[in-house]
Formats: structure tokens, C-alpha cells, sequence
């Protein structure tokens, strides 16, 4: 049998076979890679040393979550040279990264790792690949638009606000810890904002019309958070 | 010479206690200190991870106020307490000195809310202040209850030494362990200075955040440490809050004393319990308090 004749084949398969079909498609074909990509996360994580990763895996062997992650960070660092976006930004891995900064220390070939999660944080919330329900993701949502109204970021309401959205029984769940830490003078439900918010808002409007590498606002969070 | 104060947001909620305990460290040591006007968030963690140029104005929103309050000194010297905030601010002057365009629209936009930005500001912690500015010898001079015969952890946390920092190694950091020693107590070697406690993932996905906190404590007792300090809010938080949470998913007993750097020192320095904000965390370091008057630790 040629190799024409087999693909021919696999293409007409029955519906339970697809899903084998469905697995096997893990490995992508090079034509739907993101080439650009590389250079993208290159450009706003600081830095072309990403190109020169050596694979050796010290970062993974450094980070101390990294075995719950669905993707070591080293494989992440080959999967965005090879351009698979979509797998890379809607992974666990980017919102399992607590910026510890192992990594970065440890990188023989000085590549800002968390430099490049964090990018890729961004990529996913820009492009709205991030997991709706995550509370990491929430958290950072709702904290950046916390402290763009009132320039200080209020723990009490932040925390409320995110179990309320992703998971109202982890309020629940939290109650007494709240309480405990309530009767301690430690938390409350007071927004804390800064005198002179308009200046604040001016400051970072008028960075934002002047940033020289202009970034596209396409997710609603920011497009929300911009309209306030 | 006058420090500039930068407390960052936790420090005036969950973290109080740190507040409370450096100020009252910083008065009896005599360091002066001035809060920031007006400041605001540092633009740490979380944000870093919506918008970086927006994080970086934020960042230097704060340096510019500093400067702007110091307009008559030489030196700009900003303490910044929480590890993160001290992180950001480092990390915004380094990105800030190798990307001038940056810095050029950064700079401008400054100036149209009556700021300015001279990169003049140094960052510091406070240990980097108290270790190298005053000095072992000056504090050892001070000290009035010297922790004679308790076993100190220092820990670290992640962003006080990495990857920023200048006054300490970033793999296993010795200015917190000098300035207990100073205070005459006896400082555990362990390798968990600056591992991860989980930062904000308690919050948000708590079955990868516990192990890691857990590992942490557990290690502490290991040692037959008396008491873990530390130099973060959130650290501090993760490390004493959730100590019931652990105990519950792992089946074992890892009840032990996390205060912060600043408390012990205080209470070295003869400072007031009540004054160093004790009252405010959740279990009071009965242990501690009774080896610092004679008693003999009981290590089970």
C-alpha cells in the first residue's frame, strides 16, 4: 500500500475511530504552527535569549510546581519556539507560574522565564484563551482593574469579588479564616483608594497613547476595565 | 538620613502587623522615616500579568513621588517592605535603564501630572537597611533581651532575594540569620530560605499551593526550629493562616510559630509586645516568649 492510499483511508473512517484520529492529532501539521509567535513573546518578555534555550531543563528541575503543571516550563519554552499558540495559551502551566523567579536564576542561558510566563499571561487574557473559571486568572482580571479605579488594591473586596465569580462555596469554605482575621484588625471590606485618582488615570491614558509598541485591546476584561 | 517609607497595600491590611513591628524597630533603633504621599499599588504580581507597560508607570509613579519628597536631600532612599513591591520597583528601574524609549514616553507622561523621574531613587529592604546601613554591631549594642536559646528559621521568600536583589546571594541568603545572630540567637540551617510558600495560589488553586507551604513548616520542625521568621506579607500569611488547612490535609501536626522579622527583632530590642502588633496574629508565641525568660524549649 502506497502512502496516498493510507491517508486516503484514514480519512474515511467511522465516528468511533475519529476520536483515535482526534488523539493522534496532538502532533500538529507544520502549516497550522504559529511561526510568529516566538517572536512575539521574545519581544515582550526582555529579550532574544529565548531563541538560545538549550532544552537542558534546569528551569523545570528549579520550579516548585512544575510536576503539577500540564507542561514543564521547559517544554512551554519549545512549544512557543515551535509556534503551538493555542496549546501553550491555554494551558495550566501559565497560571500555575507564582513568579517565584527559580527559574530565571537558575537559566544557564540567562532566559527570563517568568518574564516569558508572564507575557504569555498576557497573550492569553489579550487574546482570550485564558480559562474563564480559573480564580488565578480572575484574580489578576479583577485586580487589575481594582487598582486602575482607585490606585490601590484592596484585599477584602478583591478576594470576595473572585470567589463570588469563579466559586461562591470557596466563600464559604473561607468564612472563618475571614472572621479570624476580621476580629485581628488584618482584613476588611473597605476599598482603599488614593487622593488623587485622575492624575493616576491621566498618567497611565497618556502611556498608553504614546507606548511606541502599541498593544491591540481585544479581550473585554480590559475592554471593560478601560470603559470605567 | 530620612528614609522614605513605601508600605505597598498588604501592609496596611493583612500584613499590619509587619507595619506596625519595622516602625516600632525603626524608632527605637533610631532610622528616620517619612511615608510616601499619596502612594500607590506597586504594580506587582498579579498586574504584571494584564498589562507590563501600565505596570511600569505605576512603578515609577512611585520612585517620581519619592523623589519629589525628597527634593532637598542627596540621597533618595526608599524602604519597601513587602517583597513584592521591593521586587517591582527594582525590576521597573532595571527594564526602565535598558529600554530609554521607554523611559522617554514614561518620563513625559510624568511630567504632564507635575512628576519627575531622575532614576535617583535607590530601592531597599529593610534588612539590607538594618544590616548595612546600621549595622550587627550597632544593633547588638542595642539589644536588651537577647534570644538566648531559641532556634531561628529565617525565611526568605522568593522575591526578597530573586532576581533583583543586591545585598544578599540569591540561593542561600545569611543577612536575616546575621541580624539574629546579632540579637544572640541561635539560626537554623536549612535549605528552604527561599523556596516558594505558594504566594497568592492559596487563594486561588490551594491544591498546588498547601504541599508547598507544607514542605516548608515541616522542613522548620525538622530543624527543631523555635520559630520561623519572615520577610513578606503574603509568605507570612500563607505560612501562619493556613497552618490548620495544612494540618487537616496532610494528617500531621506542623503548629509552629511564623512571625515576622521585624516582631522578633522587637522584642529583642525590649519593644512591647502589643506594640509590635503580636495581638494581631493567631496564636501567640507562648513558646518563644517563655525561652526568652529562662524556660527550656520542649521539642516533641
Amino acid at each position: 500500500m502506497d502512502k496516498k492510499s493510507v491517508f486516503a483511508e484514514s480519512f474515511a473512517l467511522d465516528n468511533a475511530a475519529k476520536d483515535i484520529v482526534e488523539i493522534r492529532r496532538r502532533i500538529k501539521y507544520e502549516s497550522e504552527l504559529d511561526k510568529s509567535f516566538k517572536d512575539k513573546i521574545a519581544k515582550s518578555a526582555h529579550g532574544e535569549k529565548l531563541y538560545g534555550c538549550i532544552q537542558c531543563g534546569t528551569c523545570s528541575a528549579a520550579c516548585p510546581v512544575s510536576h503539577y503543571m500540564d507542561y514543564t516550563p521547559r517544554k512551554i519554552i519549545q512549544m512557543v519556539r515551535e509556534g503551538f499558540k493555542e496549546e501553550v495559551l491555554t494551558s495550566s502551566t501559565v497560571w500555575l507560574c507564582a513568579s517565584c523567579y527559580a527559574c530565571t536564576v537558575e537559566c544557564p542561558k540567562g532566559i527570563k522565564i517568568t518574564d516569558v510566563m508572564y507575557a504569555l499571561k498576557r497573550e492569553s487574557i489579550l487574546g482570550n484563551y485564558y480559562p474563564k473559571k480559573s480564580p488565578a486568572s480572575i484574580l489578576a482580571n479583577n485586580f487589575f482593574n481594582q487598582v486602575l479605579n482607585n490606585g490601590r488594591n484592596s484585599e477584602g473586596p478583591l478576594l470576595v469579588k473572585m470567589y463570588l465569580k469563579t466559586n461562591p462555596f470557596m466563600l464559604l469554605k473561607n468564612m472563618a479564616l475571614g472572621f479570624k482575621l476580621w476580629m485581628r484588625g488584618r482584613i476588611s471590606l473597605k476599598t482603599e483608594r488614593i487622593k488623587d485618582k485622575r492624575s493616576l488615570k491621566r498618567l497611565l491614558q497618556s502611556v498608553e497613547d504614546n507606548s511606541i509598541n502599541k498593544a491591540k485591546i481585544n479581550s473585554p476584561a480590559l475592554k471593560e476595565a478601560s470603559a470605567v | 538620613m530620612k528614609y522614605i517609607y513605601y508600605p505597598g497595600c498588604s501592609l496596611k491590611s493583612t500584613g499590619k502587623l509587619y507595619e506596625e513591628s519595622l516602625l516600632a524597630v525603626f524608632d527605637a533603633l533610631g532610622i528616620e522615616y517619612e511615608e510616601l504621599n499619596d502612594w500607590n499599588c506597586c504594580g506587582a504580581t498579579a498586574y504584571m500579568a494584564v498589562d507590563e507597560k501600565k505596570a511600569f508607570v505605576l512603578a515609577a509613579r512611585n520612585l517620581a513621588l519619592a523623589e519629589q519628597q525628597m527634593k532637598d536631600e542627596k540621597e533618595v532612599n526608599i524602604v519597601a517592605p513587602c517583597s513584592a513591591c521591593y521586587m517591582i520597583l527594582l525590576k521597573t528601574q532595571k527594564y526602565l535603564e535598558d529600554n530609554p524609549e521607554d523611559m522617554a514616553v514614561i518620563k513625559a507622561a510624568l511630567k504632564e501630572s507635575g512628576l519627575e523621574y531622575n532614576a535617583k531613587a535607590k530601592v531597599r529592604h529593610p534588612i539590607d537597611v538594618l544590616i548595612n546601613d546600621l549595622g550587627e554591631k550597632e544593633i547588638s549594642k542595642r539589644i536588651t533581651k537577647p534570644l538566648k536559646g531559641i532556634r531561628v528559621a529565617s525565611y526568605y521568600g522568593c522575591q526578597t532575594v530573586r532576581p533583583y536583589s543586591t545585598f544578599d546571594d540569591q540561593r542561600n541568603p545569611v543577612a536575616m540569620d546575621n541580624l539574629f545572630k546579632a540579637a544572640g540567637a541561635e539560626v537554623v540551617d536549612w535549605s528552604m530560605k527561599t523556596r516558594c510558600c505558594g504566594a497568592s495560589l492559596t487563594g486561588t488553586i490551594q491544591e498546588v499551593a498547601l504541599p508547598l507551604s507544607y514542605i516548608i513548616l515541616h522542613e522548620a520542625k525538622k530543624r527543631r526550629a523555635d520559630v520561623v521568621t519572615t520577610a513578606c506579607s503574603l509568605c507570612q500569611f500563607n505560612l501562619e493562616c493556613y497552618q490548620t488547612n495544612i494540618d487537616k490535609k496532610f494528617k500531621t501536626d506542623t503548629k509552629i510559630d511564623v512571625i515576622y522579622f521585624t516582631q522578633l527583632l522587637g522584642l529583642a530590642l525590649g519593644i512591647e509586645p502589643k506594640k509590635l502588633g503580636m495581638n494581631r496574629l493567631f496564636s501567640q508565641p507562648e513558646d518563644l516568649y517563655r525561652i526568652m525568660e529562662g524556660g527550656k524549649p520542649v521539642y516533641v
